[in-house]
């Protein structure tokens, strides 16, 4: 199984598509391709919603881009996770590190509620 | 550039030199031992005294054949060490184990066997029984595979708990039986995100440490035997039978399939942590899965077998375990392995502390007979890395040494008392002639542990092995027949009271003394000096009905039913205040042993023993009736509790207070819910200050306190 990744711009930042498995052999390159993105500044959305599979090593890999967000003070969002891979980021606690969309999105929704 | 790229150098031996049935290799480092991933490649280091030639067996993985067999050239090999560096693997993918050749000579103790696969006794993942109670595919040539794992988890600020010994409140748990019942509610029943979501609970219950059963990688489906009566299969379900001892056991990961429960079972240990729960693993060093010569061939029978055995002069095995093998771990060698093993457990898992299984035969020598100094003990008390854990001994083996209160201990070792429970158990019977020898088990056992304080003994009623609470109580014999051994396993010796009918009963009379007695166990333990050790679901009644020895149920005998935390809320309750009361007296978990001299602040000695008058214990072979008054340094207040095994009530002379304190009630189990216990610094005081009345086989613990309940107690 490769890893296709299609990255777009927009007005707020930058959103990356992945399609396919992150595991070992596609991790590299998906790293490759986000580090300079993160390195831009530019907010950072990673859209998932097509990735069956995120293997142990790629779930390391979204890490370190992760960190390297922080180092860098730039915002990395997961987008998209499907419910198999919340649950393997869940048990093995790499959701605890990450801004999900869907926590973002459910957050926005309570604020709005407590503003009316 | 960012630091972690600034730390990217380029490394010498991060270049082949060597090319081995297709691969790209160089020697590898003998140290560390195992499957470490270095810059290009992956290093394999394999320790084998006696092998004539090492062979590196490596699968794609899942797949039945390997990909590749690399011999370790001879110039790879330092001393007895095989090392090699392997290039352009795909670490994630892969699965490993090593082919052996050298003399099979059993009388010299060598079983070298080329036609196997060997496990790496340094693994630290085994694939091959990722999902707990699937039926293997038992054709495969090599069943236990080692697997590469990285050990990059990122803990944060995570580090061990360093809770005083004294303080701690154990809580023995199995991993699997603990959420496995359908009405536990967790997302991955059975598994360590399970017990995950379980943390709340335990953080109520107040419980501060969580010892899990054996979650070394183990085979479940290695117990041959089926349930006579349904015909179901038995399990290996405690787990008492290691595989590898560097690896958490996948069966026991929701996420075991994908390879990854290392870093499942990290985030468990790194959230208990964040509650306060400190995480003491048991662990099984005295025996191994191979078994005798007539058991499997899986890692150290085929890699050294003369060095990790002890072996008779004939080539057999010492069985000082009782199930076929002992390992010998004062060998030099295993003396390493094993102190390499902990420091594994506590630097890359960050472990608080360990229980060793039948510990006695970790100081017997080379031959089996007892050493005055195990040098394996002495060395894992002083070893940097472990030197803040907790060690607790099972201070006994199959072999018959029976160390307890001896075990050499070097100031670091504690030990599960057995002497406690025995005696404990057999003065909630009623048995005649135990006030003597109780007084000296609550008061931390100084006979047993003298020169190494109270924090030395852990006291327990039950445990895993035996009847859980509910069933001492409801049992005068085991019932053990679902393990389909004719009733004949399991200890005989029990000291239980069925309270008057064998088994379940609608009898309200004897419920209610089961109740009763259950809660004058917990109020005994919670308030003795010494660590104190619950079995999981004792506080809500768990019963195991009469099974003694549920080694081999994986099913409701064994598993943590949920629904008990509501139909038992009143021993919950009970159970959960008896915690906060030990939380709350410090008096309780002094360290020191008491020695019944005067505290001048209060004019009461730190101990005194009372009997139905006040100050006049009776000692005598007919008492049943025990009280005992602390106070302690650093606390105002002053603990009196009274033990009444007798089947009469008495009448209490309660000694008198100094200092404006009069004595306030916190619990009687002779008394009705919600009376029978109330939350520590609310507790009720007394009308009658210089009497009580003790109802037949009670407990009641009062407390002599001012009415400020803020100026008293110290947490």
């Amino acid at each position: 199984m490769t890893l296709n990744l299609k990255e777009r711009r927009n007005k707020t930042g930058t959103v990356l598509v992945a399609t396919g498995e992150i595991n070992s052999e596609t991790s590299g390159a998906m790293l490759q391709t986000l580090l300079p993105l993160v390195r831009e500044g530019r907010p950072l959305r990673i859209d998932l919603t097509a990735v069956t599979y995120v293997s142990s090593a790629g779930l390391r890999t979204l890490l370190v881009v992760y960190r390297e967000a922080q180092h860098a003070g730039v915002a990395v969002t997961l987008y998209g996770v499907s419910e198999e891979v919340r649950f393997v980021m869940s048990a093995t606690g790499f959701l605890d590190f990450f801004e999900t969309g869907e926590a973002a999105a459910a957050e926005a929704k309570v604020k709005a509620r407590s503003a009316r | 550039m960012t630091e972690a790229q600034s730390e990217q150098v380029l490394r010498v031996d991060a270049y082949p030199t060597h090319e081995v049935g297709g691969y790209r290799v160089r020697a590898g480092k003998p140290f560390p031992f195992g499957a470490n991933v270095v810059p290009g490649g992956v290093s394999f280091s394999v320790f084998s005294d006696q092998a004539t030639s090492m062979s590196l067996v490596i699968y794609k993985r899942g797949e039945p054949e390997p990909m590749a067999e690399l011999e370790f050239p001879e110039e790879f090999r330092t001393g007895s060490v095989f090392a090699m560096t392997v290039f352009g693997l795909d670490h994630e993918n892969i699965e490993y184990g090593y082919r052996a050749d050298g003399p099979f000579d059993p009388v010299t103790g060598h079983r070298f066997d080329a036609r196997q696969v060997l496990s790496d006794p340094y693994a630290r993942l085994i694939a091959g029984r990722d999902v707990w109670g699937v039926e293997p595919d038992r054709s495969r040539g090599y069943q236990y595979r080692s697997r590469v794992c990285l050990q990059d988890f990122d803990w944060g600020d995570d580090t061990p708990l360093g809770i005083p010994a004294e303080d701690l409140v154990v809580y023995e748990a199995h991993v699997r039986g603990f959420t496995r019942h359908p009405s536990s509610g967790v997302t991955a029943p059975g598994t360590f995100a399970g017990l995950r979501e379980k943390i709340p609970y335990l953080k109520e219950l107040g419980v501060n440490c969580i010892e899990l059963l054996p979650v070394f990688e183990f085979d479940e489906s290695d117990n041959p035997r089926s349930n006579p009566e349904t015909g179901e299969q038995l399990f290996d379900y405690w787990g008492y039978n290691t595989v590898a001892f560097f690896a958490p056991k996948a069966g026991y990961a929701a996420t075991g399939r994908y390879g990854m429960q290392g870093d499942e079972f990290r985030t468990l240990i790194k959230d208990l942590h964040a509650a306060g729960i400190e995480v003491i693993l048991d662990v099984v060093f005295n025996h191994t899965a191979e078994g005798n010569e007539q058991g499997p061939t899986i890692s150290f029978k085929g890699l050294d077998n003369a060095t990790y055995y002890m072996l008779t002069p004939e080539g057999y095995y010492f069985n000082f375990s009782g199930t076929g093998n002992t390992v010998n771990c004062n060998h030099p060698v295993v003396r390493n392995y094993v102190l390499d093993c902990l420091r594994h457990w506590v630097a890359d898992y960050h472990i608080d502390g360990f229980r060793f299984d039948l510990a006695a035969i970790l100081g017997r020598s080379l031959d089996g007979t007892p050493l005055p100094n195990p040098p394996l003990l002495e060395l894992l008390a002083y070893d940097p890395v472990l030197r803040h854990t907790k060690l607790i001994a099972e201070a006994w083996d199959a072999g018959g040494l029976y160390e307890v209160g001896n075990f050499p201990a070097y100031g670091r070792w504690a030990e599960w008392n057995g002497k406690y429970r025995d005696t404990v158990r057999s003065f909630l019977k009623g048995d005649p002639g135990i006030t003597g020898e109780l007084a000296t088990r609550i008061a931390g056992s100084p006979d047993l542990y003298s020169s190494r304080g109270t924090s030395a003994s852990v006291n327990f009623l039950t445990a895993h092995d035996g009847f859980t609470l509910a069933d001492l109580v409801s049992y005068n014999d085991k019932h053990n027949e679902a393990n389909g051994e004719g009733n004949n396993d399991g200890g005989n010796d029990n000291a239980s009271w069925n309270c008057g009918a064998e088994g379940p009963t609608d009898d309200p009379e004897v419920n209610a003394l089961r109740t009763r007695q259950m809660k004058n166990a917990l109020a005994i333990l919670f308030t003795s000096q010494g660590i104190p050790m619950l079995l999981s679901g004792d506080e809500v009644a768990r019963t195991q009905q009469g099974n003694n020895n549920t080694y081999c149920q994986d099913n409701e005998l064994s598993w943590f039913d949920w629904d008990q935390v509501d139909e038992n809320a009143e021993l919950l309750r009970f159970t959960r205040e008896m915690i906060a009361f030990r939380k709350h007296h410090r008096e309780l978990r002094s360290t020191a042993h008491p020695t019944g001299r005067m505290r001048d602040s209060l004019g009461l000695p730190d101990i005194s023993w009372h009997g139905e008058r006040a100050w006049q214990p009776d000692w005598s072979q007919e008492s049943r009736l025990l009280a005992v008054a602390r106070c302690g340094t650093g606390d105002d207040d002053v603990v009196y509790v009274a033990m009444n095994s007798h089947w009469e009530s008495h009448d209490l002379e309660l000694p008198a207070l100094p200092g404006g304190r009069s004595w306030h009630l916190f619990a009687d189990t002779g008394a009705e819910a919600p009376y029978d216990i109330r939350t520590p610094g609310a507790e009720q005081e007394l009308d009658n200050a210089g009497k009580y009345l003790i109802g037949p086989r009670s407990v009641v613990i009062l407390v002599g306190r001012t009415n400020d309940p803020e100026t008293t107690g110290t947490p």
